[in-house]
């Protein structure tokens, strides 16, 4: 993407340092400084994204994965670790894995190795988790996204945080807990299901940074179709790493925050977490490594319970999987069934177009601003269709079109909490309705009130919508002129304002010219009308 | 006596900030290790038995292993068999359950969270007694 690249808090461009002091309201805005002589902190954030991997099959048996189904009906002895049972590899999930490293920038590796990671838990029936703890699938990558600058939107920076790796694991099962009667209820369906946990390196520096790396990488899993990476149901989840030290000191103690539901519980939970680090060491006080839960309700981080001190997962190898091995085109082996050679080169010619690469088509495609694709792709599902459907049925221009979707269409659409599918305005209507802007049958005033009109889905075209209501603008230039000639006639003070200098007053008269035709009048026609008689 | 037996068992490498010597340290790794395995060494003839194991295992160490990349398991040349993604499992929930001595309608119970272990020094282990 374009030049400005900082990564991190490195550049001028993030100007987040945070002093001492009440944090201002605005989005993301550096806390001004309270007390003089006291360092700025700055704030470090890395996360660690666990994307459930959209397949048929969990990761090591042949269960179905499914949102939702009843309790332990998606369990295999395998599953629920009965003895006798051992792992076999979906070969879909490490494909997803090889695409989203590939994604990712990050190098794949030809071998790869599976570990077990111990502890005990209700929910993880074995007693370990299969995890790539020493030489995971991928490695060293990288993720670019934007930031708005301001809230208009009008600004935006691109900004890198560094991927350390990509590792196959497995998922665990979910827990009950039933406090009343002092007991946990198990439910094993999702244990096992394949997991890619993807881990950032400590790049970030406050909320927002955080917020906008996971929906840039949503948005490519869900390009690539290697996960569906919905967050509010537990497809994407989100363990933020924070700390807090003053500058050109080393990094300070950090602590993990957990139960994260939303991008904008991520970016408020990493907030309140840096402000609280800041607060309790400025109090003299000191961090403990420790794991906290977010609490959306308070919109707080407590400690969380049965956490007893450092974790020690004795990690071994995984004894029932030999490594690893992927191929590519040179790599080939020559006597080995297709089904079971994963070829990355194959892979990689066959990944779709990622987030960037299609925006940056469409700010070519269609002349639009690098800003408006970034709301066409990250706000709606469906938006750039219907936006590209309008432009194929309209003589507006593209850059045009694109005012009326964003701040119009979406608007509506927000209003009402409606996707674009369920819009009540298709494409084709209002194609229709825009053409009728760009022959100048109407202002831009009468389209905003036609298309109120066809919200509310009443079947009418735009055409029979501005007769109803006659809406058209007065083609008749004969007509017009009169009209603007009565207005001349009737306000001698302001022509001779007009004609000593002053044309700001031109607007008023042009203003009553639109009054005494009940806004039916082409401004930009009246203008000309009268500059003309004016100067007669 | 002692203080030679906890050296050698660093040398297996055990864990590696637990200092040799006095026997409150070791008492402090030992619990360590019961709380992570949730083993119970119990009395002097466990840990006795525990130290033969570490004895017998400690003969490793008289190989030269110096530039030989370590094996994890036999299978480290064999293929990794990957299988197709189809739904070929599941579907069993009331066998898995005839397992479980309690069941509320179709889920497994189990005791809320993980039941915390007594402290070092609330346990009655062997090595406080000498």
């Amino acid at each position: 993407m374009a030049a400005v690249a900082a990564r991190g808090c490195g550049g001028a461009v993030c100007r987040r340092a945070w002093q001492r002091g009440v944090a201002r309201k605005a989005r993301g805005g550096a806390v001004p400084a309270g007390k003089s002589g006291l360092a700025p902190w700055v704030p470090v954030v890395g996360l660690e994204i666990h994307a459930q991997i959209s397949s048929n099959s969990k990761l090591f048996s042949g269960s179905q994965v499914q949102f939702a189904a009843p309790p332990n009906s998606l369990v295999s002895f395998f599953d629920a670790s009965l003895p006798g049972t051992l792992p076999v590899l979906n070969r879909r999930c490490v494909e997803a894995a090889v695409m989203t490293g590939l994604a990712l920038n990050c190098r794949i590796n030809k071998k790869s190795l599976f570990d077990r990671k111990h502890y005990f838990y209700a929910d993880l029936p074995a007693g370990y988790q299969i995890t790539q703890q020493r030489v995971p699938i991928a490695v060293n990558g990288s993720l670019s996204y934007s930031l708005c600058i301001d809230n208009k939107m009008s600004q935006m920076v691109t900004k890198t945080v560094r991927i350390k790796q990509i590792q196959l694991e497995q998922d665990s099962g979910k827990s009950l807990h039933d406090d009343i009667r002092s007991q946990t209820l198990v439910d094993l369906n999702r244990a096992g299901v394949g997991l890619m946990e993807v881990v950032m390196e400590p790049d970030m520096c406050c909320g927002e940074e955080a917020a906008a790396a996971v929906r840039e990488l949503q948005l490519i899993l869900q390009a690539l179709g290697s996960s569906q990476a919905v967050m509010a149901e537990g497809q994407l989840r989100v363990d933020a790493n924070v700390s807090v030290h003053h500058p050109g000191e080393p990094y300070g103690v950090r602590t993990e925050v957990k139960n994260i539901n939303s991008l904008r519980f991520l970016a408020k939970a990493v907030d309140y977490e840096i402000q609280r680090q800041i607060e309790e060491l400025e109090n003299g006080g000191t961090i403990l490594n420790e794991t906290r839960a977010f609490d959306s309700k308070l919109g707080c981080t407590v400690p969380m319970r049965d956490k007893e001190g450092k974790q020690d997962y004795r990690f071994m190898p995984e004894p029932n999987l030999p490594p690893l091995i992927l191929y590519d085109a040179k790599s080939l082996p020559a006597n080995v069934s297709h089904q079971q050679v994963v070829n990355i080169d194959w892979i990689h010619e066959r990944l779709p177009d990622l987030p960037s690469v299609k925006r940056a088509k469409l700010v070519e495609q269609y002349g639009i601003l690098p800003e408006h694709s970034f709301t066409l792709l990250q706000n709606e599902d469906g938006l750039t269709e219907f936006f590209e459907n309008v432009v194929k049925q309209t003589q507006m221009k593209p850059r045009k079109v694109i005012g009326w979707i964003l701040n119009d269409l979406l608007s509506y659409l927000k209003q009402h909490s409606l996707t674009v599918k369920e819009s009540p305005v298709s494409s084709f209507l209002l194609a229709d309705l825009l053409n009728l802007l760009e022959k100048k049958e109407i202002s831009a005033a009468a389209a905003k009130q036609v298309l109120a009109e066809l919200w509310k889905g009443e079947g009418k075209t735009p055409l029979e919508i501005v007769k109803e209501k006659k809406l058209e603008l007065i083609q008749d230039q004969k007509e017009l002129e009169q009209i603007c000639q009565v207005v001349i006639d009737g306000h001698e003070n302001e022509v001779m304002a007009i004609k000593a200098g002053n044309r700001k007053v031109l607007n008023k008269l042009i203003g009553l010219v639109q009054r005494e035709t009940h806004g039916r009048s082409n401004p930009v026609l009246v203008k000309q009308l009268l500059e003309k008689k004016l100067s007669e | 006596m002692r203080v030679l037996w906890f050296g050698r068992w660093l040398r297996a490498g055990a864990a590696a900030m637990v200092p040799a010597g006095p026997p409150r340290a070791a008492a402090e790794l030992l619990a360590h290790l019961e709380r992570l395995a949730l083993v119970d060494f119990r009395d002097a003839e466990g840990v006795e038995r525990l130290q033969k194991a570490i004895q017998f295992a400690d003969r490793l160490q008289e190989v030269n292993t110096d530039g030989v990349e370590p094996m994890d398991s036999v299978l480290e040349d064999r293929c990794l068999y990957l299988r197709e993604d189809n739904v070929t499992e599941g579907n069993c929930t009331k066998e898995l359950l005839k397992n479980a001595r309690e069941k509320v309608e179709e889920y497994f119970v189990a005791p809320p969270g993980n039941i915390p272990l007594p402290k070092l020094d609330e346990q009655e282990t062997f090595l406080q007694g000498s």
